[in-house]
C-alpha cells in the first residue's frame, strides 16, 4: 500500500500531472526498455516483447479532479473554478492545497447563524464560494496564488477499519499503481504502459497516447463509482465494495470487447480472484478513446470500486485493489505464456481457460 | 508563549456538549500551572482560582469549552451509522466531511449521502437533510457493533491548518480559542497585581443551554463577570455590521446585556495599553453566556469580549492568532484594574 499512499498524496490536477509523472518515472526506470513523455505530458513506458509483435496497451490516468485559481476579492480571498467533475455541494468547509508550494487554504462556509432562510434551504454554488489562505490583501493573494494556479483537495491517506483506505485521487492512482506492478514482469508481446493526462477533462491524454502506440488490445485500469450505500436502491448499486475487481461491459464512452471480457472473467474465476461486473452503464474512461483509435482497438476496463469518488474522502477496499492488481498480472502472464489465446482474442474467437 | 501551538493542542482533543468529561482533566492541567486551586465541579465546569488580596471579592472569567458535534442515533444492517446533531450544524457542510466517533476507541469515518449521479432533478435542487446522511467507517456491521454504540458522540476531525498572516483553521476554535485567551491572561497576571480573587471558569454545555455558565455563576457568586466567546469574522457576503474583522483585536460587545460602566472601562484600558480592539454591537441576546451571567442571582454586571471567527460551526473555523493574544492581554489588564473601581461598592453583587 506504500505506493498507493505515495501516489495519492501527490497533487496532479488535470493539466499539472508532472509530480505524479516524475514519481512513476523513477519507480519504473529499472523495468522498461524505453520511457518517454509526449507533447501532452503522457508518460509512456515501453517494454519490448520477446517473440510477438502484438502491442498491448495498459492505460491509467495520472490526473485527478481539482480546481484552478480564477480571481480574488479585495480582501485577499481566492475565487476558483473546478477542473474535472466535482459535486459543488461538498465544497464548503473543506481544506485545499494551492499550487506547487502547497499553500494551505480553507473553502468558505457561511456560518449557520448568518444564513437567511432561503440561503439555508439552497445548495451553495461554487461561484459564491472562495478559498481563504489567510491573506488579507488582493495583491498578496495574487502573488502567492497566481491566476491559473492549480488547487488540490487536502486529504491524507488513511486506513479505515480493517480493510479500507480513505484518500483523495484514488481515481486513478490505483490504476497507476497497477501499471507500475505490471511493468515488473517480462512478456512475449510488446507492452506499453501509458500513464495518461487529462482524463477528467474528456479523455484527452489517452486519445493521443493510443494514436502513438497503435495497440492491438487496450486494457484500462481505473477507480470507478461504488454506490452500494444507504439512500440508494439496490438496482442503482454500480459496484460493491469488497466484492473484487470490476469489469465493465458498457458505459457512456465504450463497449468492452465481449470476448476479451469473457476471457478475463473466466480467468479470474478459474484462479479464484474476486471479480464483479459494473451493473450500471454510467461513467466513462480512457477506453472510449482507445477503442476508436486507428483501425479500432479491442478494449476492456478493470476497476477498483471507490465510494465517494471525486471527493477528498474516496473510500476503497484494499482487497479490491489486490484483486484488480492480481487480475492484471494474471492476464498478462496468461497471454504471454499462451500466445494462441491472444491470437483467438484478436480474431474474435472465444477462449477457453 | 506559543499561542498557535496552544490552540492546536486545545482543538485536537474533543469535548462535544454533554461529553466534556473527555477533556476536563486535560484543561485543568493548563490551569494548574497558574492557579492557586483548580477543581472540576459536578457539572464539569473546570474552575481555576487565582487569589487576590481582598477577601470575598470575586471576578469570574468564563469561556465555554464544549464544542458542537454529532451523536450516534442508529446503526443499519450494513454498519452505516445514522446520527443527529448537538448544537447548531448546517447539514450542507457535512457532505464528505471527516469525523471521529468516540466509541470504545476513536473510530474515523466519512459522511456520505446519496451519490450525486443518482439524484433526480428535484433532489438536486433540494439541500441534504440530516436524516439522509450517514457515516461510513469502512467496517462491517460486526466490527461497528464491537466498537460503537448508540449514544456515542462524534466530532469533526481536526484539520489544524496554519494559514498565512497568523491565521489558523480547525474545528472547535469556538470556543477553545477563548480558553487559550484565558491562559494568555493567566500568563500576563503573573506580572500584574490584582486585588480580587479571579475565578477562571471553563464552562460546559454552552452550545445547548448555557448550563455551565448558569451553574458556575450561581455557585461562585461573583461581583463581575467577564465572558469570553467568539463572534463572526468578516465574509464578503455578510453585511459589515453583522461581523467583526479578524486581526483587529477582540470585539468588545456593547448592548443591553452588557454593563455600560465596565464596558467603557474595558475600552479605556484597551486604549491606554495600546491593545487593538473593535466594537461589536449586540442589540439582543449576544448568543453567549453573557445572557446567563447577567441574570444570575441578583444580577451580575457582565462584560463580553469576542474573538472574531470565520466559518463558525464548521470543521474550518478560522481566526487570527493575534486576536487571541490581545483578548488575553485585555482580560488580564481589566481584571487587575477593575478591582480598584469596584472597591467598596456594595451593589456589585448579592451579599
Amino acid at each position: 500500500m506504500q505506493i498507493i499512499k505515495d501516489l495519492v498524496e501527490l497533487n496532479g490536477v488535470s493539466g499539472s500531472e508532472e509530480q505524479v509523472a516524475n514519481y512513476i518515472k523513477q519507480k519504473i526506470s529499472d523495468y522498461t526498455d524505453e520511457v518517454y513523455t509526449d507533447a501532452l505530458g503522457n508518460l509512456i513506458a515501453f517494454k519490448k516483447g520477446k517473440s510477438s509483435n502484438v502491442n498491448i496497451m495498459l492505460s491509467a490516468h495520472m490526473d485527478e479532479v481539482g480546481f484552478i485559481v480564477t480571481g480574488y476579492t479585495d480582501t485577499g480571498l481566492i475565487k476558483f473554478r473546478n477542473v474535472g467533475g466535482v459535486d459543488e455541494r461538498i465544497l464548503p468547509g473543506k481544506t485545499v492545497l494551492v499550487g506547487d508550494n502547497k499553500i494551505p487554504g480553507v473553502i468558505s462556509a457561511k456560518a449557520i447563524h448568518l444564513q437567511e432562510r432561503d440561503e439555508f434551504s439552497s445548495n451553495w454554488k461554487m461561484k459564491n464560494l472562495f478559498i481563504d489562505i489567510g491573506s488579507e490583501k488582493k495583491d498578496e493573494a495574487e502573488k502567492l496564488a497566481p491566476l491559473g494556479e492549480y488547487i488540490c483537495f487536502n486529504s491524507s491517506y488513511q486506513e479505515l477499519g480493517t480493510e479500507c483506505v480513505k484518500a483523495k485521487a484514488l481515481d486513478d492512482r490505483v490504476g497507476c499503481a497497477i501499471l507500475v506492478e505490471a511493468l515488473k514482469g517480462t512478456y512475449e508481446f510488446n507492452l506499453y504502459a501509458c500513464f495518461t493526462v487529462q482524463e477528467e477533462l474528456g479523455l484527452r491524454g489517452a486519445e493521443v497516447a493510443a494514436f502513438r502506440v497503435k495497440p492491438d488490445i487496450g486494457i484500462v485500469f481505473e477507480g470507478t463509482t461504488c454506490s452500494d450505500v444507504p439512500e440508494t436502491e439496490k438496482h442503482q448499486h454500480s459496484t460493491r465494495l469488497g466484492k473484487g475487481a470490476v469489469l465493465t461491459v458498457i458505459d457512456r464512452t465504450a463497449y468492452s470487447d465481449r470476448i476479451l471480457v469473457n476471457y478475463i472473467y473466466n480467468l479470474a474465476k478459474a484462479k479464484n480472484i474476486p471479480v464483479q461486473f459494473k451493473e450500471t452503464a454510467t461513467g466513462g474512461n480512457d477506453a472510449g478513446k482507445i477503442q476508436r483509435t486507428g483501425k479500432g482497438v479491442k478494449v476492456a476496463v478493470i476497476s477498483v470500486p471507490c465510494r465517494y469518488i471525486h471527493s477528498p474522502v474516496s473510500l476503497m477496499s484494499k482487497k479490491d485493489y489486490e484483486s484488480s492488481k492480481n487480475l492484471a498480472l494474471l492476464i498478462l502472464e496468461n497471454l504471454s505464456s499462451n500466445l494462441d489465446n491472444m491470437d483467438k482474442i484478436l480474431k474474435g474467437v472465444e477462449v477457453n481457460v | 508563549m506559543d499561542v498557535k501551538n496552544l490552540l492546536k493542542e486545545l482543538t485536537e482533543i474533543s469535548g462535544v456538549s454533554g461529553y466534556e468529561y473527555n477533556i476536563s482533566e486535560a484543561l485543568s492541567r493548563y490551569f494548574r500551572k497558574y492557579c492557586d486551586t483548580v477543581e472540576i465541579d459536578k457539572f464539569g465546569n473546570v474552575i481555576g482560582l487565582k487569589k487576590g488580596v481582598e477577601p470575598e471579592k470575586k471576578i469570574i472569567v468564563t469561556a465555554h469549552y464544549d464544542e458542537i458535534g454529532l451523536l450516534v442515533k442508529s446503526i443499519d444492517e450494513n454498519g452505516f451509522i445514522r446520527f443527529t446533531n448537538i448544537g447548531g450544524i448546517d447539514p450542507k457542510i457535512l457532505l464528505a466531511a471527516e469525523v471521529i466517533i468516540y466509541g470504545k476507541t476513536e473510530i474515523s469515518g466519512v459522511i456520505g449521502a446519496k451519490p450525486p449521479h443518482l439524484l433526480d432533478a428535484d433532489e438536486v435542487k433540494k439541500t441534504v437533510k440530516l436524516q439522509n446522511l450517514y457515516i461510513d467507517t469502512g467496517m462491517d456491521l460486526k466490527k461497528v457493533k464491537e466498537y460503537i454504540s448508540i449514544g456515542d458522540y462524534i466530532s469533526f476531525k481536526p484539520v489544524s491548518l496554519e494559514l498565512k498572516s497568523d491565521y489558523f483553521a480547525t474545528k472547535a476554535l469556538d470556543n477553545r480559542c477563548s480558553f487559550a485567551a484565558m491562559i494568555v491572561a493567566l500568563e500576563e497576571l503573573k506580572r500584574l497585581k490584582h486585588d480580587y480573587d479571579i475565578y477562571f471558569v471553563a464552562t460546559v454545555q454552552e452550545e445547548v443551554h448555557l448550563t455551565g455558565a448558569i451553574t458556575a455563576s450561581y455557585n461562585i457568586n461573583p461581583h463581575i463577570a467577564i465572558v469570553v466567546d467568539v463572534c463572526h469574522g468578516d465574509m464578503p457576503d455578510v453585511p459589515k455590521e453583522r461581523s467583526s474583522t479578524c486581526g483587529k483585536g477582540p470585539a468588545i460587545a456593547v448592548g443591553p446585556v452588557l454593563n455600560k460602566q465596565h464596558t467603557n472601562k474595558l475600552v479605556e484600558i484597551a486604549k491606554k495599553e495600546n491593545i487593538n480592539y473593535q466594537i461589536d454591537v449586540e442589540p439582543g441576546g449576544t448568543g453567549t453566556e453573557a445572557w446567563a451571567t447577567q441574570v444570575s442571582r441578583c444580577g451580575i454586571p457582565t462584560v463580553l469580549l469576542n474573538i472574531p471567527l470565520k466559518y463558525m460551526h464548521t470543521p474550518v473555523e478560522t481566526l487570527n492568532v493575534t486576536d487571541v493574544v490581545n483578548t488575553g492581554k485585555l482580560i488580564a489588564r481589566f481584571a487587575s484594574s477593575v478591582s480598584e473601581e469596584c472597591k467598596g461598592k456594595e451593589d456589585c453583587s448579592c451579599k
